[in-house]
């Protein structure tokens, strides 16, 4: 990757968003957010220094998604060893995140033997973990119980709820119930009503961070890959100076920004998926067993406190 | 080789004809019984036309698994892994719309013929 050094230092000595895409792009295995002063940047990008003082003056969380706990297709015959390597990574982290969360498809078939071997295995590491469900969470027979009964305490609804964390407001919300069909992902209205309430409370200057299984921004509707009335939930975070939506399901790195709002994907930890319409369906990607790891991750956020941005950090499970 | 070739795609073609003729007046067994298969996040055929008391057969082929449910919720499937058939008798006559309770922009419809 070649790139103007010059051209790709933002103000304060801040990195581009172009170039913090061809690292996100390049660098391959989670992301892991800082938020700086309200916008989450992922933390490869930050540079040892910035990382130390995202360290010292705010905290660091970390978001993994689309673990699909049961999966043991070609793609990747062992769903459960690359989420083992994932958290062994976020163990050996030298900047410890102050938390995770999970966004989404935690197994693949809502089985309860899945279920218990990702709560092992995440659970294992020690730390809290925020969850919202994907649409592999809700496909037992109770058509989604068995998740509400692991990781629905304390939430509304389908398992939305919202928490602080140091100055920052945290919202999981569930876009995969009640789909419609010729739809994408769906929020509701009983849903949007509770955000509304829930902002009520939240001054314009909170950094707001949002996260949430499909992406709630149209990356390719086409796969279905967008969320039917996510503009309504972005109309209510309209006046916050920064908000911050972290999505999986496409498994793969995708970002932008709009105004305010920083959009972000994470790749799975389990297989990835084609780069929208790249292939005939957005089915499990199947490449060599020595390049699957660079295409899986883990994305971690910084939060500096009194600055303006979150720093994402996506890694991936190649990277040493 | 061509004058060779000839006679056989002749051959094929009263093969053919036989055969629909055959299908056509024999009663439905299981290897003809209607399939829509799903595969590559799409249901096929996309359109079906069954007549009134028949029993279609839906088929994961893909990797991920998929849920077939009815638009008016007359049928819903379990979560359908790879490999799994969901089965469904059609007792009314109608249009059937129906999509995948995962991946709803998958759609596909049953015309059900008295």
């Amino acid at each position: 990757m070649t790139h103007d050094d010059n051209e790709d230092i933002g103000k304060g000595g801040g990195i581009s968003r172009r170039y913090a895409l061809e690292c996100m792009i390049w660098a391959g295995t989670g992301v892991l957010w800082t938020i700086s002063g309200g916008v989450p940047t992922s933390l490869s990008l930050l540079g040892e220094a910035q990382a130390a003082e995202a360290v010292s003056t705010g905290f660091t969380f970390l978001q993994i998604s689309d673990s699909h706990i049961g999966f043991d297709k070609a793609a990747n015959p062992h769903a459960i060893d690359t989420l083992k390597e994932a958290m062994g990574k976020i163990q050996a982290m030298s900047a410890k995140p102050s938390f995770l969360i999970h966004t989404g498809d935690i197994t693949h078939l809502s089985k309860a033997a899945q279920f218990d071997n990702a709560a092992q295995i995440i659970g294992g590491a020690g730390f809290d973990v925020h969850y919202v469900p994907g649409e592999h969470d809700l496909i037992d027979d109770g058509n989604g119980q068995a998740y509400l009964d692991r990781y629905g305490k304390g939430t509304k609804g389908a398992g939305w709820y919202s928490f602080d964390q140091n100055g920052v407001h945290f919202i999981g919300l569930v876009n995969v119930v009640n789909l419609k069909a010729g739809g994408l992902g769906n929020l509701g209205a009983e849903q949007l009503a509770w955000l509304a309430d829930d902002l009520k409370a939240i001054s314009a200057s909170t950094p707001i961070v949002v996260f949430a299984h499909i992406p709630l921004w149209a990356v390719y509707p086409e796969w279905g890959w967008g969320t039917d009335d996510a503009a309504q939930a972005l109309a209510l975070l309209k006046g916050f100076g920064s908000v911050t939506v972290l999505n999986g399901h496409i498994h793969q790195i995708m970002q932008k920004v709009e105004g305010n709002v920083t959009f972000h994907t994470a790749r799975s930890t389990a297989f990835p998926q084609p780069a929208p319409g790249a292939a005939a369906s957005p089915g499990p990607m199947t490449v060599p067993a020595d390049q699957l790891r660079g295409l899986l991750g883990i994305t971690s956020v910084a939060v500096r406190q009194g600055k303006e941005e979150l720093a994402i950090i996506d890694s991936t499970l190649a990277d040493a | 080789m061509i004058y060779l070739r000839l006679p056989a795609r002749q051959l094929a073609a009263i093969l053919a004809g036989l055969s629909l003729a055959a299908v056509a007046s024999a009663p439905l067994h299981a290897a003809d019984a209607p399939l829509v298969k799903i595969e590559n996040f799409a249901f096929t055929p996309q359109t079906l036309t069954v007549k009134v008391g028949t029993t279609v057969t839906f088929e994961n082929d893909d990797d991920i698994p998929h849920l077939v449910v009815a638009n008016d919720a007359s049928f819903r499937s379990k979560a359908l892994d790879t490999g799994d058939t969901y089965v469904f008798t059609f007792t009314k006559a109608g249009d059937f719309a129906y999509f995948c309770g995962l991946h709803p922009h998958m759609q596909g419809t049953i015309t059900v013929a008295p």
